[in-house]
């Protein structure tokens, strides 16, 4: 079986990519291990940022819901509940589909799995009830089933705070954001919703131990100097959930498995597949965007999408070499002024560092 | 038994329920049809999917999105099954694992 793009993925980078594969007149096949394409879009009710390019204001939902439109007015090929298990060295997929494992030779391969939760290790971290703050959005938002009743948030980043205040949406008690740092690290909008819910942070605080015999039952958090836990300082309290919210990391496996040159870059999450200004990997015609090209937000995950799509049809000749580079650059710098602000420079120094320097 | 189920939302508003039933460890219970059998156990107030090999530790969901495999049970006779991305369908037995399970005889 043969396919002109191959996409690894269906999250927002995937689907980005799809629409824009396809709209160039390209053979495209998208594949996803989940039932349902959208990635983690689906679990995202807040508001995105950005400019009205960028979907500014619109809820991840909603973001999703007209990804997945566009995806069938298009009639892209999309493969879902077939992950894809390996990559062979030319651009060759094996996807388990239907319970068969296709072959499918590719020849563009985008690889976009996303990112996953960084774990976070403590005296009681395995108990059931600790989890990724992930994982209870995804069980709240999508599962519509609350992770608990009384759930300590660990990490104020975006995320942490995001999610602390979705589960308090849906019902639950969010008794505390605990945050290692002496401050929130979420945006000011988001950090503010939970001030005005009364949810207290902790600030300069981190867990020290999960108790519980089978499942969480209390939390105990203390005062966090120096990378040590200050003795003495301990607060208990009751929780039947424990949230980590402590950054992501990049799935790379696959690009891993493919042979692409990776490396360390700790502003996007750390051991990551590096990339040209096409998104192309060191592996020519294998390229990567999203989470997996380095850990940033939906709105960027997206344009790096169209950008490799638009890089693999002008590469397959399907968009002329005049009008592809014009609409690369529109995407570059749609990039650019995503990337703005106090985080999103640290994100954009890093990018430019892999392009042009390849580190 | 508690109730976790989340009817009505501020923003999802209220979700419509089609229930099917399911065994666990040889009980009826309700899932949703078409959620996650994570989502199912957790609406029903069951966090302990697996205990580990050696130490014989419960474990349950950890990542959320079919990554960790924290989550893994064993499901009409297949051990490992990631429970927090496979949906449930009507009938479907779904047993605590233990260790790595055994194919076919559930534990």
């Amino acid at each position: 079986m043969k396919r002109e793009v191959v996409i690894i993925g269906g999250g927002p980078a995937g689907l980005a990519a799809a629409i824009e594969a396809e709209s160039r007149g390209c053979d495209v096949l998208l594949v996803d291990e989940n039932r349902r394409a959208g990635g983690q879009l689906f679990k995202q009710l807040h508001k995105f940022f950005g400019s009205k390019a960028h979907s500014a204001g619109v809820r991840g939902i909603d973001i999703g819901r007209q990804l997945l439109q566009k995806t069938e007015e298009l009639n892209v090929e999309v493969w879902l509940n077939s992950p894809c298990i390996g990559i062979f060295s030319d651009k060759r997929a094996a996807i388990l589909h239907n319970g068969v494992t296709e072959v499918v030779e590719a020849e563009k391969l985008l690889i976009c799995t996303g990112g996953a939760e960084n774990p976070l290790r403590f005296p009681g971290w395995t108990l059931p009830g600790v989890m990724g703050a992930g994982a209870a959005q995804t069980m709240v938002n999508v599962g519509r089933v609350l992770p608990g009743k009384r759930i300590l948030m660990v990490g104020s980043g975006n995320v942490g705070v995001i999610v602390a205040y979705q589960l308090m949406q849906a019902g639950a008690d969010v008794v505390g954001i605990v945050e290692g740092m002496p401050k929130i690290g979420a945006y000011g909008v988001h950090a503010a919703k939970i001030r005005r819910a009364g949810i207290p942070f902790y600030l300069g605080y981190t867990i020290k131990e999960a108790k519980g015999t089978d499942k969480v039952e209390k939390a105990v958090i203390a005062q966090f100097q120096g990378g040590k836990i200050v003795e003495g300082t301990e607060l208990e309290t009751d929780v039947d959930v424990i949230c980590v919210a402590v950054g992501l990391r990049p799935l790379s496996e696959l690009a891993q498995m493919a042979g692409v040159r990776h490396g360390f870059v700790p502003e996007l999450g750390g051991f990551m597949p590096l990339h040209d200004e096409n998104m192309e990997s060191s592996v020519p015609g294998i390229y990567v965007a999203g989470d997996t090209a380095g850990v940033e937000e939906a709105s960027t995950a997206m344009d790096e999408g169209r950008l490799a799509a638009a890089a693999a049809a002008q590469a397959l000749g399907h968009f002329p070499d005049e009008e592809a580079e014009k609409r690369k650059q529109e995407i570059r710098d749609r990039l650019e002024s995503l990337r703005q602000g106090p985080f999103g420079e640290r994100r954009m120094a890093a990018k430019e560092r892999i392009v042009g320097k390849g580190v | 038994m508690e109730d976790r189920r989340v009817r009505e939302h501020p923003i999802l508003g209220i979700q419509e329920e089609n229930f099917v039933e399911i065994t666990v460890d040889g009980q009826t219970l309700r899932a949703k049809e078409g959620e996650t059998i994570a989502a199912a156990l957790l609406a029903n107030g069951i966090q302990i999917h697996r205990y580990t090999a050696k130490k014989h530790e419960p474990r349950g969901i950890f990542c959320g999105i079919g990554q960790c495999t924290d989550c893994v049970m064993t499901v009409d006779g297949n051990p490992n099954v990631r429970t927090c991305i496979t949906p449930v369908r009507a009938g479907m037995t779904i047993e605590t694992q233990q260790g790595y399970g055994k194919r076919g005889t559930g534990r």
